[in-house]
């Protein structure tokens, strides 16, 4: 494989998921975190989950990413059942989950560190190019305390594409940032899905960013978690995070999540 | 400098309150001798070898004592921090002997090894294993989770994880823990030397032993100054380059 190809990055993957269902054993209780979620997700499609925190989001993203498994269904990741976790999909964190010991490049080499198939040099030039492109150029050689929350959420983002993953699994990645920084990170995250065309699934509580970043939103509601209503968004790109149109899509989506909110606290399960 | 400055002036003063109390003539002379007399005594032990004698002893057995130490205590730490079956046994077994004070082994060391150098290194290294398997194991376990899934997404496996990202990860509570049973082995080996008496070495705390059985105070003081001086240098020399590299790797502490 060359350094070009590597940079070019293989096609996004399709990922299908079947009548998933999770229960987690407390102390206490038995909690029903997922029922019989079933998704499919086209390839390169930005697919946004979004739903009240305890509706079991970010467990379905674990289990995509084969941090968990499910007790029920399976995940798809291109007609392979996903069993463990990979470096073929990949998450970002909310935390920014850095390593400390390691400055920012070398951040960023670690999941490259464990791509077989290239050499050494070539995965020096990948890093360089990916902190590049989260314009962090000048901050390769910064330990992570020395980063601001919107740089760390930025090498972060660049150690997770780094590796060339088919699938990128963001688990409310900006929640913990100012509200500048976020809208700074929305224009860059849209310009890099373009860009890098990744299947993305990305979970947050926030409409506005559901509704400014996704493909389709998909309506989540708790226990037990399930999947309520998938909303297409067909807004030209780059979109404005305060344009009215975004507003407009907003408000729909919450009163989607108000009614089955209500609904969810009106039957009592 | 400045910061320097005063502390040489602390130290000035505390000499200069010490040598004042000696001219009052509160207490016996025999009881507290003036500084000249102490640091006669250091010269003198200095110039015929003694002293530098009996540290190169004491160190070589705190040395060896604590690098074996280390050398079980650090695995174990991990051990017990990693297997719940390890926790309930070894882990409760080292709570517990963490707890027994090192002079305790003295008895019992004796009794196995007689008054050799074996007894000397098994009281050091009982003294400083189960401390430093205890600070391991607790460093382990504060390790923040998301590492090690943030390892295993990006396709780590168990023992790449250990070497690349739980040990780096605990090396601040791993530097801690090895000074924390360098303090260990340190007092374990002084209440040893100054309990068992052995043919094959006279450390500083048979220099101190002696210097009560001949009521020579300035002896006594003298070497109690020495071994306060090792152990500063120790830490500053062994242990606070480390801490300050990793204070400013990790951004904690004062930089």
């Amino acid at each position: 494989m060359s350094l070009q190809e590597e940079l070019q990055g293989p096609p996004p993957a399709k990922l299908v998921v079947e009548h998933v269902s999770k229960w987690f054993q407390q102390k206490r209780q038995t909690v029903h975190a997922l029922d019989d979620v079933s998704l499919e997700v086209a390839e390169g499609e930005f697919i946004v989950i979004v739903g009240p925190s305890g509706c079991g989001k970010s467990t379905l993203l674990d289990i995509i990413a084969g941090l968990e498994k499910p007790d029920k269904g399976r995940v798809m990741a291109d007609n392979q059942p996903v069993l463990h976790p990979g470096r073929h999909r990949l998450v970002m964190f909310q935390e920014s989950a850095l390593f400390p010991w390691l400055n920012a490049f070398g951040n960023v080499m670690f999941g490259l560190k464990l791509k077989p198939g290239l050499r050494n040099s070539e995965r020096r030039e990948v890093a360089k190019f990916f902190l590049h492109l989260v314009g962090l150029k000048k901050f390769m050689q910064a330990n992570v305390h020395e980063l601001s929350g919107g740089m760390k959420q930025r090498v972060a983002l660049a150690r997770a594409l780094a590796p060339n993953p088919r699938v990128l699994l963001m688990d409310e990645p900006f929640a913990a940032l100012d509200a500048m920084t976020r809208e700074q990170l929305y224009g860059d995250i849209q310009r890099i899905w373009e860009k890098r065309r990744k299947t993305i699934i990305f979970v947050t509580h926030n409409v506005r960013e559901a509704a400014c970043l996704a493909d389709r939103v998909v309506i989540m509601s708790p226990t037990p978690g399930r999947i309520r209503e998938v909303f297409e968004v067909s807004l030209p790109r780059p979109r404005d995070f305060n344009s009215i149109e975004i507003a407009e899509h907003a408000s729909k989506l919450t009163a989607a999540l108000k009614e089955y909110g209500a609904h969810a606290a009106a039957t009592g399960s | 400098m400045r910061r320097t400055l005063l502390a040489i002036l602390f130290f000035v003063a505390l000499v200069a309150i010490w040598s004042a109390l000696v001219r009052a003539n509160i207490w016996s002379p025999i009881l507290l001798p003036a500084p000249g007399q102490v640091a006669q005594y250091l010269a003198h032990a200095f110039q015929d070898g003694t002293l530098l004698t009996a540290a190169g002893v004491t160190l070589r057995r705190l040395l060896m004592g604590y690098a074996i130490g280390l050398t079980i205590g650090l695995p174990l730490g991990l051990l017990t921090a990693s297997s719940k079956f390890v926790e309930d046994t070894i882990g409760v077994m080292a709570l517990g002997l963490q707890t027994l004070p090192s002079v305790c082994w003295v008895p019992l060391a004796l009794l196995w090894f007689g008054q050799t150098e074996g007894a000397m290194l098994f009281v050091v290294i009982m003294g400083t294993v189960w401390s430093v398997v205890i600070a391991t194991d607790t460093g382990v376990r504060t390790i923040p989770p998301i590492y090690a899934r943030a390892a295993r997404t990006m396709g780590s496996k168990p023992l790449h994880k250990w070497i690349y990202v739980i040990l780096p990860a605990s090396l601040p509570f791993l530097v801690s823990g090895m000074k924390q049973g360098w303090a260990f082995a340190w007092r374990s080996l002084m209440a040893a030397e100054i309990y068992v008496t052995i043919l094959t070495g006279f450390g500083l705390g048979h220099l101190l032993h002696y210097g009560r059985e001949l009521n020579a105070m300035d002896q006594v003081i003298g070497i109690m100054l020495v071994i306060i001086f090792i152990g500063l240098l120790a830490d500053k020399t062994l242990f606070s380059p480390w801490e300050r590299f990793l204070h400013r790797r990790w951004g904690t502490g004062r930089t």
